[in-house]
């Protein structure tokens, strides 16, 4: 039991207050034990201000869909809250169901598309997108004509657009009717909605990104610090499963502005549009322009052979 | 009747006789506490930077969401293969009856336990929410399970994790009370163990191989990659432990059991290169944009090389490693053999790490290229872990040999407490 080291007894000799059953060797393993609880408090102690923070009511809270209307209720005047707290925003948060009867599928007409990033500034805009990252849902790549292929186009261009010999290919979620990133999701905090919107409850979300590296679109983001928009810029029109400010930490994604589009409004990235090459809406209605380009437009679709069977259609005039 | 009392006293006496375990395990020689400390102090900056990667977000690492995974993923990878391997040890035991691997066997599961450990810890350092870890737990939280791969992967690591907690605790705690183990106890679950250890790596490699939009991954041969390479880690940070308790402790170390874990390697060594060639030949002669990641890591993409000196590294520590032991100096002279277990460790700690993780997201889906390098903040936590892992790994041995030595009995325990003082030296 011991060694012959400098401070401690010899093997030879039973340890000085062996009656006590307290030794010398004791004292200084307690002192290690107290050194070292102590140090590991000090290492730790950057959570402190982080969990002073995080409340128990978000701790406990529920999955979307186990939550009563009333809970529901409750979490969104928390969250208004919270936003007003920590952002200085008074807003406006609604939990907005499918609607009934509608399925939203989205076109872009790639003919006309002249790569001037209008959607992708809209969105950013109206997602309360982080503003030091200039996040957003949509990437417009510049492509080489005459080719389908994006390692030969950029997203990173920077000059006065349309470039000759070039064509423009904005790119954001699909909402596949079968979603690679909400099979691999081990919690389900992402689902498909009954409209056809890939959705994701930021409160449920453990920030795990298997999603992100199933998506075969680059479509899913992850909020790598919590997002800063000022106050004035904040857009107070904001839903559950939508453009509320994402906390740190969790997965964010596309979901069509349906706080616009499930009160019957068009996306922001398709009012954006100066061409008119966005169109959206809801492709069980007969006279809905959606339904026309389908019906007389040859579409596609990305990567058709990984079977995700997207509803974000392309095509040229 | 006596069965029954017997029942309810284990459920006192096997707590009892792990803290009585813990507590002698915290006695040792000045390089004992030396290293302890020297671990203690790594897992605590480790514990310090990840305080602040939760408190600051993970926009202190390296990834971005071009690279959504790097080195805690690429280390939970390896791990799970660790984690694996030491069943390597249990298969010639069990299944082939070597009494001189059976003698030592436990230091194979207590490997896989510490192992296991370090690859759940490196998943919760990975989470952008550790707070709502209670999400993953079935039953309280929402467990998409059979979908989600991830979800079987909660369950087979965990449950590999209870398997061999089991069976070491119950076959040393009767091995401390001098009684025989009964078969019915310990023989199922070894037997388990072995499929399971097969399981928890096949599943690992599942997580990746399923992406149909990761063209780096989505490859059956992906699952038996990983499995070969387990074969190969596993047994050679054995064969290095089983060196150190012979020279740290009284156990004896028969020569068997490492001549046999030398064994294993020389064939599993070069089945894991057969099938990296097997995977390279079919990226490199179809060539096209599914070899593109294959392309950027062996040869980089324009400027992007970022990972070109990783990869041939664990190119030339593998063959070299390969070469070493099958060249019959390896059985003979020990530091020529510890030198391959730690090229091989090393080699396959790029190849199935970064060399495995990292390529995948580059280029992205769309054909993106953006790099990733590992900040300093992600190292300390890495090394945080692996300090953490092997003190976990020390102290289990520990207790380990000094029950299998007889140096830690009930018997002797139980004797009024004039302390025996002739164990010392034993770290």
């Amino acid at each position: 039991m011991t060694e012959p080291t400098e401070s401690q007894t010899t093997p030879d000799r039973p340890e000085p207050d062996d009656e006590t059953g307290f030794t010398r060797r004791t004292a200084l393993k307690a002192l290690g034990a107290t050194l070292g609880a102590a140090a590991f408090a000090r290492a730790m102690a950057p959570l402190r201000s982080w969990s002073s923070e995080q409340s128990m009511d978000e701790f406990l809270q529920q999955h979307y869909k186990e939550m009563s209307p009333e809970e529901m209720e409750q979490v969104l005047r928390r969250l208004e809250q919270e936003t007003l707290e920590q952002y200085g925003a008074d807003v406006h948060i609604e939990d907005l169901p499918p609607q009934e009867g509608v399925q939203f599928g989205y076109a872009l007409n790639l003919a006309v598309c002249n790569g001037c990033r209008k959607c992708a500034e809209a969105c950013h805009k109206e997602n309360n997108h982080d503003r030091s990252t200039n996040n957003s849902y949509i990437r417009v790549f510049e492509m080489e004509q005459g080719s389908l292929d994006f390692e030969k186009g950029t997203a990173d261009y920077d000059h006065t657009v349309p470039a000759a010999g070039k064509y423009y290919m904005p790119v954001q979620c699909l909402q596949c009717d079968n979603p690679p990133c909400v099979d691999v999701c081990p919690v389900e905090a992402t689902w498909k909605e009954e409209d056809g919107v890939v959705v994701v409850d930021y409160n449920w979300c453990i920030g795990c990104r298997y999603c992100e590296a199933a998506c075969p679109y680059h479509a899913r983001r992850f909020n790598w610090k919590k997002p800063e928009v000022p106050t004035q810029e904040v857009n107070p029109v904001q839903a559950y499963l939508a453009n509320r400010i994402r906390p740190a930490g969790v997965v964010e994604k596309c979901h069509f502005c349906l706080h616009k589009t499930r009160k019957g409004e068009m996306p922001a990235c398709q009012q954006a549009c100066p061409t008119g090459a966005r169109v959206f809406g809801n492709m069980l209605d007969p006279d809905s322009d959606i339904r026309w380009v389908l019906e007389n437009k040859r579409v596609y679709v990305l990567k058709e052979d990984l079977g995700t069977r997207p509803r974000f259609f392309y095509f040229f005039d | 009747m006596t069965e029954r009392s017997d029942d309810v006293s284990h459920f006192l006496s096997y707590p009892r006789f792990i803290w009585r375990a813990l507590v002698e395990s915290t006695d040792g020689n000045i390089y004992f506490y030396v290293w302890m400390t020297l671990l203690t102090a790594l897992a605590l900056v480790g514990a310090n930077a990840w305080a602040h990667q939760v408190a600051d977000g993970m926009g202190i690492t390296g990834m971005s969401d071009h690279v959504s995974w790097g080195l805690y993923i690429a280390n939970f990878t390896f791990l799970v293969g660790v984690a694996a391997g030491g069943v390597m040890m249990v298969i010639p035991a069990y299944l082939y009856d070597d009494h001189e691997m059976h003698d030592v066997v436990i230091i194979g599961e207590i490997l896989a336990i510490a192992a296991l450990i370090m690859a759940l810890l490196f998943v919760i350092v990975d989470l952008g929410r550790p707070d709502r870890f209670w999400h993953l737990i079935p039953g309280l939280g929402q467990f998409n399970f059979p979908m989600s791969m991830l979800a079987w992967d909660v369950i087979v690591l965990n449950g590999y994790l209870l398997l061999n907690l089991h069976i070491v605790g119950y076959l040393l705690y009767k091995r401390y009370r001098s009684e025989t183990p009964d078969r019915r106890w310990y023989i199922p679950f070894v037997f388990l163990s072995i499929v399971w250890a097969i399981s928890i790596h096949t599943v690992t490699a599942f997580l990746y191989s399923g992406l149909g939009g990761r063209y780096f991954w989505n490859t059956a041969i992906l699952a038996p990659r990983f499995i070969a390479s387990a074969f190969v880690t596993g047994p050679a940070i054995i064969i290095i432990s089983l060196q150190l308790v012979r020279y740290f402790t009284k156990l004896p170390i028969p020569k068997g059991p490492i001549q046999t874990l030398i064994s294993i390697i020389k064939v599993t060594i070069l089945i894991n290169l057969f099938l990296l060639g097997a995977e390279l030949f079919t990226e490199f002669y179809t060539g096209g944009s599914h070899a593109k990641s294959a392309t950027y890591l062996f040869f980089g993409v324009g400027e992007h090389t970022a990972l070109v000196p990783w990869i041939w590294t664990a190119i030339v520590l593998n063959i070299a490693a390969a070469i070493m032991f099958l060249h019959p100096l390896a059985r003979e002279h020990f530091a020529f053999l510890n030198i391959a277990c730690i090229l091989a460790f090393i080699g396959l700690w790029i190849e199935k790490g970064m060399g495995l993780i990292i390529p995948g997201f580059i280029p992205s889906p769309l054909g993106e290229i953006v790099e990733y390098t590992p900040t300093l903040a992600e190292w300390q936590i890495t090394v945080g872990i692996w300090a953490f892992g092997l003190m976990i790994y020390t102290v289990a041995l520990k207790i380990a040999v000094r029950i299998l030595t007889g140096e830690s009995n009930l018997q002797r325990d139980q004797k009024p407490k004039k302390k025996a003082v002739d164990d010392s030296g034993s770290a």
